[in-house]
C-alpha cells in the first residue's frame, strides 16, 4: 500500500493494521453475542428461544439491578475523577526532574495498589472502615468512592506519567519566560499537551472501578451493591438475560455519550 | 557571586516543595483507603489462626513458616511447600504470557489509533474502553459463549464445512490466555496510545529518508518514544493479572489454583488469615522487588536517549 | 467541567446515603439471587416496612463483615454449618423464634435441630441436600454412589464437574473411603485424599455454574445441590439426582437476627411472617428449593410439590446428616488436602 504511489508513509503499516482490525473484531465479539442474548426469550445466556424484550422489561421492573447499575456508574465516575485528579498532580510531582531524595519510593507507594491481592485489601479495609462506621456512625457510599479511588489511581497515574515522560518541556519553560504564571502555564501549554494521557488515564480508572468486585464485596454496607457484586451473588444459582439487558443498556449510553462527545467535538472544530 | 549558587538551592528547596504538595492527595488517598490498613495484614501475618477465621492475638511465626515450608500431613516431616511454589509459578507464567500476548495486540492497536486523522484518535480511544463498560464476569460469560464447544466459533466453523466435530476451547490453558488479554488489553493500548501519540512522524519519515533501515528506525526513533507506554502498561497488566481468577474459573474450569485464589482460600474456607496474610506479603515484597528493578532498567534505557 | 459534576453527584450520594435508619425499615443481608422480590414486596406491604436487601456469596465473607460490625444490617441467613459460631462469637441475638406464633408450622425435623436447640436464634429459611447429577443419556449405567466423581464410568470421564466447596467435597471422599463427617483418622483422610488426585484428571471442571453447563451438555456428571438439580430436569428431563449410598448431607440457611440490629421489631415481624405457608412457599417457588414449614406444599408450583429432588425418599433419611463445621485442627488438615489437589 506505501509504495504504490512512491509517496512513503510510515504511518501506514499493512500489518500493523491487520492486527488492529483483529484486536477490534475479537473485542466486539462476545459483545455482540452478549447483546444478542439480551433479547433472548427464554431464561439462559446461552440457549436461544426466540426475540423478545422480556429482559428488558425484567430488568426495568426490578428495583435493585437499576438501583446497582446507577451506584456502580456513579461510582465509577467519582471515584474516576478524583483518582485522575490527583494522580496528574502526582504525575507532574514525579516527573521530568533530577532525583529527589523519596522520589523513588513515591513512585513506588503510587503503584502498591497494584501489588495487593484485592481479597487482602478488602480484607484490611473491612477492618478498618468498620471501626471507623462504628465509631462515626457514617455508612454512605463515601467509603466505596475512597476505596476505589485509591486502587485506581495507579491505573490513572502509570498512563499520564508515560505521556509527561515523553514530553519535553520546552514549551512551558518559553510561556515561564513570557512571565506567565505557574498555573496559566500549566492551564495553557501543560494540560493540552497532556490531555491524551489524562483521557486514557481517567478511562482506565473509569472501568477498573466499574468492574471491581472484591474490595467493594468487603467494603460495602447494607444496600450498596453494585452491578458486579449484585451479579457474582447470582452465579451460584446461574445468571438470567436480565443482566446482559442492562449490560446491552450500559453499552448504549456509552455509545451514546462518544456519539454526543464527537458531535460537539466535530461542530466545535468546524466552529474555529 | 556567592548568591547564585543559593538562589538555585532555594529554588530548588521550593521546587522539591511544590513537588510534595501535588503528589500529596495521591498520597493520602492511597494510605488512608489502601495501603494504611495494609498494616492491619502485616501484624496479622504474625499472630496464630482464630478458630473460625479471624485472629487469635497470640504472637506466632507459623504463617511465614509454613509460606515456604509445609510439614507433611501424613509423615509430619517439614518439606518445602512445593504446592505454594507451583501455585506461584503458575500464576508468573501465566501473567508473562499474557503481557506478552497484549504487547503483540496492543502496541500496532495503539499505533493504528494514533495513526487516525486527530479528530477521530479519541473516537477509537472510546471504541476500545466501550466494551469494558460491562462488567467483567459478563464479558467473560459472553466470551464463553463465544468458544464453547456449542459456541459461535464452532458452529461457524463446523457450518463451513472446515471441521466436522467442535474442538474443545473452553476450560484450556488457551481458553483461560484469551480471556485474560481480553480483560487486560486497554490496560496496554491506552499508555502505549498516550506515549505514541506525540510521535512525530515526520521524524520517522526523515530517518527513513536518510536511508535508516526499518529496524534502526524502530530502536533509535520509535523505541525510545513508546518505551515509557510500554512500561506503564506491562505494569499495568503484569501485576493485576498475578490475581487473576476469573478468566482461570470461569474459562479454565478452576481446577488449578492461581495465586489470588490461593489467598482467597485462607481468608474463606480455609480460614488461616495470618497465613492469607503472610502470602500475600510475600507476594508483594516479590513484585514490589521485580518492578523496581524493571523501572531502574527500563528508566536507564530511556534517559540514555534523553 | 467533568471533574465539577463528578463532585457535585459525590455530594448527593453522601448526602443521600448517609442518612440514620428511620422507622419503618428492614436491612436483610442474604444469599445473592436468594430472596422472592413478591414475597418482599407483600411484606412490605402488609406492615408498611422499606426493605433493603444486601448480597453475599460466601458464608466466610457474610461471617467476616458481620463480625467485624458497623455495616447496618438486620438480618442475615447464616448456613446452619456457620450458625454455632455466630451464636458463639455472640454475633446474633436470642429472638426465641421457637415461641413465635407461626413457629408451630415448622416441620418436625427442622424444629428442634442440633444447631438451634429450640430454635432460640433463628427460623429456616431454605433448605435442601447435597448429592449428584447425572446426564442419563450420556451413562444409562447404575449411579447411587460417590463413585460417579470419584471412579467415574468411561462414558463420563472427562465430563464430570466437581462444585469447589471444600468442605462437601472432602465430606464426599471421606465417606467414599469408610469414614465419617470431620473423619480424623490419617489412615482414611490419606485414602481420600488419594481418591481425590486419582479423580481430577477425569474431572473437566471445579465451578459453580452448573445448571447452565450441565444443560447445555459441557458437563455429564457434577455434585451439586439439589435446587439447581430441579431446575436442570425441568430444562432437560435425561438429568438425574440421585443420593449416594455411602451418606450424603442436609444443609439449610437459617434467618437470625443481628447483635447490632437497628430494626429489632421490624426483623422479629419478618421472621414470623416467612414461617407463614403461604409466604415460605414463595420463597421455594423463587429460589427453587425447599422450606422448613409444613402445609408450605400446596402453595408450591406444581413442579416442586413432589419433586425427587425435593423430598428425601424414606429409606435415604437413615444416611443423611446435617452439615457442620469441623474443629480448627481438622479443618487445617482439610485445607491443605484442598491446596494439594489444586496445586
Amino acid at each position: 500500500m506505501a509504495d504504490r504511489s512512491g509517496n512513503f508513509d510510515v504511518r501506514h503499516q499493512g500489518g500493523f493494521t491487520l492486527i488492529a482490525a483483529f484486536t477490534f473484531f475479537a473485542l466486539y465479539l462476545p459483545i455482540a453475542v452478549l447483546v444478542v442474548f439480551a433479547f433472548n426469550g427464554g431464561d439462559s445466556i446461552s440457549d436461544w428461544q426466540g426475540l423478545s424484550l422480556h429482559w428488558f422489561y425484567e430488568a426495568a421492573r426490578d428495583d435493585r439491578v437499576i438501583d446497582a447499575a446507577i451506584r456502580s456508574f456513579v461510582l465509577a465516575v467519582s471515584a474516576g475523577g478524583i483518582a485522575t485528579l490527583t494522580a496528574t498532580l502526582a504525575a507532574i510531582a514525579t516527573t521530568r526532574t533530577a532525583p529527589y531524595r523519596g522520589l523513588s519510593a513515591k513512585y513506588a507507594f503510587i503503584n502498591l495498589p497494584l501489588m495487593v491481592p484485592e481479597i487482602v485489601t478488602g480484607v484490611a479495609l473491612l477492618i478498618f472502615f468498620s471501626r471507623v462506621k462504628m465509631w462515626t456512625g457514617y455508612s454512605g457510599l463515601g467509603y466505596l468512592i475512597a476505596a476505589h479511588a485509591a486502587f485506581c489511581i495507579p491505573f490513572a497515574y502509570l498512563p499520564i506519567r508515560a505521556r509527561l515522560e515523553s514530553m519535553d518541556d520546552s514549551l512551558e519553560r518559553a510561556a515561564a519566560d513570557l512571565y506567565a504564571t505557574p498555573f496559566r502555564a500549566f492551564r495553557y501549554v501543560t494540560l493540552p499537551l497532556l490531555w491524551p494521557g489524562v483521557l486514557a488515564g481517567f478511562m482506565l480508572a473509569f472501568v477498573i472501578s466499574l468492574d471491581d468486585v472484591v474490595i467493594t464485596e468487603f467494603v460495602k454496607s447494607g444496600g450498596q451493591d453494585t452491578l458486579p457484586t449484585y451479579m457474582l451473588g447470582q452465579i451460584r444459582r446461574g445468571t438470567t438475560p436480565a443482566m446482559n439487558a442492562i449490560s446491552t443498556i450500559f453499552l448504549l449510553f456509552s455509545v451514546l455519550a462518544v456519539t454526543i462527545m464527537f458531535l460537539v467535538d466535530g461542530k466545535r472544530a468546524k466552529a474555529q | 557571586m556567592s548568591a547564585a549558587p543559593d538562589l538555585i538551592t532555594l529554588n530548588h528547596r521550593r521546587d522539591i516543595r511544590n513537588r510534595w504538595l501535588l503528589s500529596l492527595p495521591a498520597l493520602l488517598i492511597i494510605l488512608l483507603a489502601a495501603t494504611g490498613p495494609l498494616l492491619i495484614v502485616l501484624i496479622y501475618s504474625f499472630l496464630t489462626p482464630g478458630d473460625y477465621g479471624d485472629v487469635k492475638w497470640l504472637f506466632s511465626t507459623d504463617a511465614w513458616v509454613n509460606v515456604l515450608f509445609q510439614r507433611d500431613i501424613f509423615d509430619d516431616t517439614l518439606s518445602l511447600a512445593d504446592a505454594h511454589i507451583s501455585i506461584f509459578l503458575r500464576s508468573i507464567n501465566l501473567s508473562v504470557m499474557t503481557t506478552i500476548a497484549t504487547v503483540v495486540f496492543g502496541f500496532p492497536t495503539a499505533w493504528f489509533i494514533a495513526t487516525r486523522p486527530a479528530r477521530t484518535r479519541e473516537l477509537w480511544l472510546f471504541l476500545i474502553t466501550i466494551p469494558f463498560w460491562t462488567n467483567i464476569l459478563i464479558r467473560t460469560f459472553a466470551m464463553l459463549e463465544v468458544i464453547r464447544n456449542e459456541g459461535l466459533v464452532n458452529m461457524l466453523l463446523i457450518k463451513a464445512g472446515i471441521i466436522n466435530a467442535p474442538i474443545q476451547m473452553l476450560f484450556t490453558d488457551g481458553a483461560v490466555l484469551a480471556g485474560m488479554v481480553y480483560v487486560y488489553l486497554p490496560m496496554m493500548v491506552l499508555p502505549v496510545y498516550a506515549s505514541l501519540e506525540k510521535l512525530d512522524f515526520r521524524l520517522v519519515e526523515a530517518a527513513y529518508d536518510l536511508y535508516a533501515t526499518p529496524f534502526r528506525v524502530l530502536t533509535k526513533v520509535i523505541l525510545p518514544i513508546v518505551k515509557p507506554g510500554v512500561v506503564a502498561g506491562s505494569i499495568l497488566v503484569f501485576i493485576p493479572s498475578l490475581g487473576a481468577y476469573v478468566s482461570p474459573s470461569i474459562l479454565g474450569g478452576g481446577k488449578n489454583l492461581m495465586i489470588g485464589n490461593l489467598i482467597g482460600l485462607q481468608f474463606g474456607q480455609g480460614r488461616n488469615w495470618p497465613l492469607g496474610s503472610a502470602l500475600s506479603i510475600s507476594l508483594m515484597i516479590v513484585v514490589m522487588i521485580a518492578l523496581l528493578a524493571y523501572v531502574r532498567y527500563a528508566g536507564k534505557g530511556a534517559n540514555a536517549h534523553g | 467541567m467533568k471533574m465539577k459534576l463528578a463532585l457535585a453527584v459525590t455530594g448527593l450520594i453522601l448526602a443521600t446515603t448517609g442518612m440514620a435508619h428511620a422507622a419503618g425499615e428492614l436491612n436483610i443481608y442474604n444469599w445473592g439471587n436468594y430472596t422472592s422480590p413478591e414475597m418482599i414486596k407483600k411484606f412490605e406491604e402488609k406492615y408498611s416496612v422499606k426493605v433493603t436487601i444486601t448480597d453475599y456469596d460466601s458464608n466466610d465473607t457474610a461471617l467476616a463483615k458481620v463480625r467485624q460490625g458497623g455495616t447496618g444490617f438486620d438480618i442475615a441467613m447464616p448456613s446452619q454449618s456457620h450458625l454455632p459460631i455466630w451464636i458463639a462469637e455472640g454475633l446474633i441475638q436470642e429472638v426465641d423464634v421457637g415461641k413465635m406464633e407461626n413457629a408451630k408450622n415448622l416441620k418436625k425435623e427442622w424444629a428442634n435441630p442440633d444447631f438451634d436447640p429450640g430454635r432460640k436464634y433463628s427460623a429456616p429459611w431454605l433448605l435442601g441436600t447435597v448429592g449428584v447429577v447425572v446426564n442419563t443419556d450420556t451413562y444409562k449405567g447404575p449411579s447411587d454412589s460417590w463413585g460417579i466423581l470419584f471412579d467415574p464410568p468411561a462414558e463420563l470421564k472427562g465430563k464430570i464437574n466437581v462444585v469447589p466447596e471444600m468442605s462437601d467435597v472432602l465430606y464426599a471422599a471421606i465417606k467414599y473411603n469408610g469414614g465419617k463427617l470431620c473423619e480424623t483418622d490419617k489412615a482414611i483422610l490419606k485414602k481420600a485424599r488419594d481418591t481425590l488426585v486419582n479423580a481430577k484428571p477425569n474431572w473437566v471442571a471445579m465451578e459453580y455454574n452448573t445448571i447452565e453447563k450441565m444443560t447445555a451438555g459441557d458437563f455429564s456428571a457434577t455434585s451439586d445441590w439439589n435446587g439447581s438439580a430441579l431446575r436442570q430436569r425441568l430444562q432437560k428431563p435425561s438429568i438425574n439426582y440421585f443420593y449416594p449410598k455411602e451418606g450424603f448431607t442436609y444443609w439449610s440457611d437459617n434467618v437470625v437476627v443481628l447483635k447490632e440490629a437497628k430494626n429489632l421489631e421490624n426483623a422479629k415481624l419478618f421472621i414470623n411472617f416467612i414461617m407463614e405457608p403461604e409466604n415460605a412457599a414463595m420463597m421455594s417457588a423463587f429460589a427453587r428449593y425447599a422450606n422448613g414449614v409444613e402445609g408450605s406444599d400446596k402453595f408450591m408450583p406444581d413442579d416442586m410439590k413432589n419433586a425427587p429432588e425435593l423430598v428425601v425418599p424414606e429409606d435415604k433419611k437413615g444416611i443423611a446428616e446435617f452439615m457442620k463445621l469441623c474443629d480448627p485442627a481438622t479443618q487445617d488438615l482439610y485445607t491443605k488436602i484442598w491446596t494439594e489437589l489444586q496445586k
